[in-house]
């Protein structure tokens, strides 16, 4: 009967099994072969270079600056995205504090729920499109028009927002304002995160704690976070992706899709130009490597670094 | 809604590779499947010609079809319909069969080698790569169609009847493939209603731009507005005021890498006007941030006096051009008083026409396409699509379009070689180097100088670079 369960199982699995390898994997191990050659992407001819693309790399000053911009995502998507969103899920869960008796959310916390996970039904590209108008640089940009009606910004000097690549605290200015769409539109999706491992503790714990005269911030500090380590855990490991991501909303919103004057270049704009506008498939490929090896080591290093003994509840 | 800007003409090879790429790989392995049965059909039949008479110079059969294509895109399809009628009243017994589609690749590539149509508008996003159809062989050369007599007037060749630079587009090696059927002017773009009202005349120098700059900005409207989210839109101005204050050689130096190219007077002069431009504050407050199509509704708003841009301006933003608005084009303005190629005009061809290699009736096909660049049948197409056509004079009958009309008085104006570029097209990295520049120049934050030291750094990487193919021009 073994053999019959082994034969059983490996039915199912045999057709998801080789679509991934197929469509997955396969094409990965294409990139890394692709990676050791100068291909240029129209031709069947390439030669083999061997390291060659991976020694210029590092010399390459595209790929520092991108490197550097996706560090700093690195660091504040996750930061300001998850601190955010336990922040709402916290209002939303527990926070509320009437004369009545019990844990509950903050008044019309449903109504919040909806408006703050909206952004994530809609497509990036959308979203984009969108924060286009709002940061449109003349008087009919939604910011700008309402700040220079008020009299804060001069008619004549409307804000440039992604336009604009002068530094704000050593980091160019479009960066911050390409951030702030990054962690609205993720705000929701790890607030509705937190929120159900926030439900999934007993009460009575904040029940308990309540009792003995906790406030409202020591209870989120001593009580929810450290049980939410694990769901705080797993949407910093996403959020790295995404911010390593950042592509949609660079090629979309910045100037010559990187700009101004590489001002918001990121790996994945410096790889679709090397490979489509320079036809160096190969050297972009081997970029791809690159960025594909730091995200699994981000990756393992987050995990390795948030693990801790589980509390049982 | 398009949010990448594209032009309908002067399609580069590399632009073209780029739209080409995926569809390409797809069709590779049907391709191969093909090639199996293309190899089998010998027969060879192709259509009767008839005798070659001075009304039927390339030798169409009396009777029998022609399989014509047309592309149904942002110039519609209207214009080929018409063309079937002029085609017949000199073979009233030739069956046209057009057909009308948006997928050229998809349709003809497949029956290409076998029995492909006679007359193909190859264009639009789903375009065959026109480096490899000439490369396979697979294309008639049009050398009999140019040399023929031109339908309306025997006395003169079709070669003569076309607007400059149309059969150099299409010469491929030395040979000509491609008749590219469009053609696009560029330049400062104004509303003349806007003008006449303010008694303003449009600049025609640098100069004259700004003496009359102050009293727009008085009127409470921006002197001059631009794409600045796609700076390659402010490069067509830009270097056509490198031409015309250094005259074509400088622009040759510039695509061919020559060292100091970049530092000469003459660039500096053009590149200073611009800087002044922007520094004197001319410019439509937040332009630099702005895409082609908010720039030109912003333009069109009655917000900027001046704009740059090409032909296809009326088409695209026609659906909100207010009314009384009266667009017309002027040429780029002069530089200075010391300009080396003055009145030069920044124009090109595009809407590549082909007749394949395998067409069976390739003469009906190119006698189609000599029916096309007659008077009657160019003049509707530029009524149509308020686009100029390569056959010249196509726009002198149109009274309907202000930009189409004053488009073809500033091709009647032009003197000397038409402007054109290659470096872009060439080599991305200093496409990229030039269009950051171009951003940073126009935003203000650079200096001409600075511009100019940017791109020599740039082109001088280039042509160390060894590991990129060269190009070079003289002409």
């Amino acid at each position: 009967m073994r053999h019959g369960k082994a034969r059983f199982v490996a039915s199912f699995l045999v057709l998801p099994v080789g679509l991934y390898v197929f469509y997955v994997l396969w094409p990965y191990a294409q990139d890394i072969a692709y990676s050791l050659t100068n291909w240029g992407g129209y031709s069947d001819t390439q030669e083999f270079v061997g390291l060659d693309n991976y020694v210029r790399l590092f010399k390459d000053e595209l790929i520092r600056k991108a490197f550097w911009h996706s560090v700093f995502f690195l660091v504040t998507v996750p930061v300001f995205t998850i601190a955010l969103a336990l922040l709402f899920a916290f209002l939303l869960n527990v926070g509320g504090r009437g004369s009545r008796a019990g844990v509950r959310g903050v008044w019309g916390s449903n109504v919040y729920k909806v408006v703050f996970f909206f952004p994530q039904v809609l497509s990036l590209v959308l979203v984009a499109i969108m924060w286009q108008a709002i940061y449109r640089g003349d008087e009919q940009g939604l910011l700008n028009g309402v700040l220079i009606k008020i009299g804060l910004v001069d008619a004549d000097k409307p804000l440039q927002f992604v336009a604009d690549p002068t530094p704000f605290l050593g980091v160019p200015t479009v960066l911050w304002w390409l951030l702030l769409i990054a962690v609205w539109g993720g705000t929701g999706f790890y607030m509705v995160l937190f929120s159900a491992a926030m439900q999934s503790i007993p009460k009575d714990i904040f029940e308990a704690a309540t009792l003995d005269g906790a406030t409202r911030v020591s209870t989120f500090f001593r009580v929810t976070l450290p049980l939410l380590r694990d769901s705080v855990s797993v949407a910093w490991v996403y959020l790295g992706f995404i911010a390593l991501d950042m592509y949609a909303l660079v090629y979309v919103m910045t100037p010559s899709q990187g700009g101004p004057d590489h001002a918001s270049e990121v790996f994945a704009s410096v790889i679709n130009f090397t490979a489509f506008n320079k036809g160096q498939f190969g050297y972009a490929c081997a970029i791809a490597v690159a960025l594909g090896i730091f995200t699994l080591l981000l990756a393992a290093v987050q995990l390795r670094v948030t693990r801790r003994e589980r509390i049982e509840y | 809604m398009s949010q990448l800007p594209d032009r309908t003409s002067d399609l580069s090879r590399r632009s073209l590779l780029r739209g080409t790429a995926a569809a390409g790989l797809l069709a590779t392995p049907a391709v191969a499947l093909l090639s199996a049965c293309a190899g089998s059909s010998s027969g060879d039949d192709k259509a009767d010609t008839g005798a070659k008479t001075n009304d039927n110079p390339l030798g169409v059969a009396d009777t029998g079809k022609v399989d014509v294509v047309v592309f149904n895109g942002g110039l519609g399809d209207a214009y080929a319909k018409f063309d079937v009628t002029v085609f017949n009243k000199k073979h009233a017994q030739v069956t046209v069969n057009l057909s009308s589609t948006q997928k050229i690749k998809t349709e003809q590539q497949p029956k290409f080698s076998t029995t492909p149509a006679d007359l193909i508008n190859n264009a639009g996003a789903d375009i065959m790569a026109l480096d490899t159809l000439v490369n396979e062989g697979a294309l008639t050369e049009l050398t009999p169609l140019l040399d023929a007599p031109s339908w309306d007037d025997p006395s003169k060749k079709v070669r003569d009847t076309l607007l400059p630079g149309t059969v150099s587009d299409g010469t491929f090696d030395g040979k000509v493939f491609v008749l590219n059927y469009a053609y696009t002017v560029f330049g400062m773009w104004y509303n003349q209603a806007l003008f006449d009202k303010n008694g303003w005349t449009a600049p025609t120098s640098f100069d004259e731009f700004f003496t009359l700059a102050p009293k727009i900005k008085a009127a409470g409207t921006a002197p001059f507005a631009f794409a600045g989210k796609y700076p390659y839109y402010m490069r067509w101005a830009i270097m056509s005021w490198i031409w015309m204050a250094g005259g074509k050689q400088t622009v040759v130096d510039i695509d061919n890498l020559k060292p100091g190219c970049w530092k000469t007077p003459e660039v500096l002069a053009a590149l200073e006007a611009t800087e002044k431009l922007v520094k004197d504050g001319y410019t439509l407050a937040g332009s630099a941030t702005l895409s082609h199509t908010e720039s030109q509704q912003a333009w069109l708003d009655g917000k900027a006096a001046l704009l740059p841009c090409g032909t296809w301006l009326e088409n695209e933003m026609r659906p909100t051009i207010p009314s009384g608005f009266q667009m017309k084009l002027a040429n780029f303005w002069s530089v200075s008083a010391n300009d080396k190629a003055k009145g030069a005009v920044y124009a090109g061809s595009g809407e590549n026409w082909i007749v394949p290699k395998k067409a069976a009736n390739a003469a009906a096909g190119m006698e189609f396409l000599r029916a096309m660049l007659s008077v009657e049948g160019a003049g509707k197409f530029a009524e149509l699509t308020s686009s100029l056509s390569s056959r010249a004079g196509s726009g002198d009958k149109v009274t309907n379009s202000t930009a189409l009309v004053s488009a073809g008085e500033v091709m009647k104006a032009a003197s000397g070689d038409l402007i054109s570029f290659k470096h872009p097209d060439w080599y991305a990295d200093i496409d990229k180097a030039e269009q950051n520049a171009i951003g940073e120049l126009m935003a203000g934050r650079m200096t001409a100088a600075k511009f100019a030291d940017t791109l020599q750094t740039a082109t001088d990487k280039v042509a160390k670079d060894s590991a990129i193919k060269k190009f070079t021009r003289d002409a």
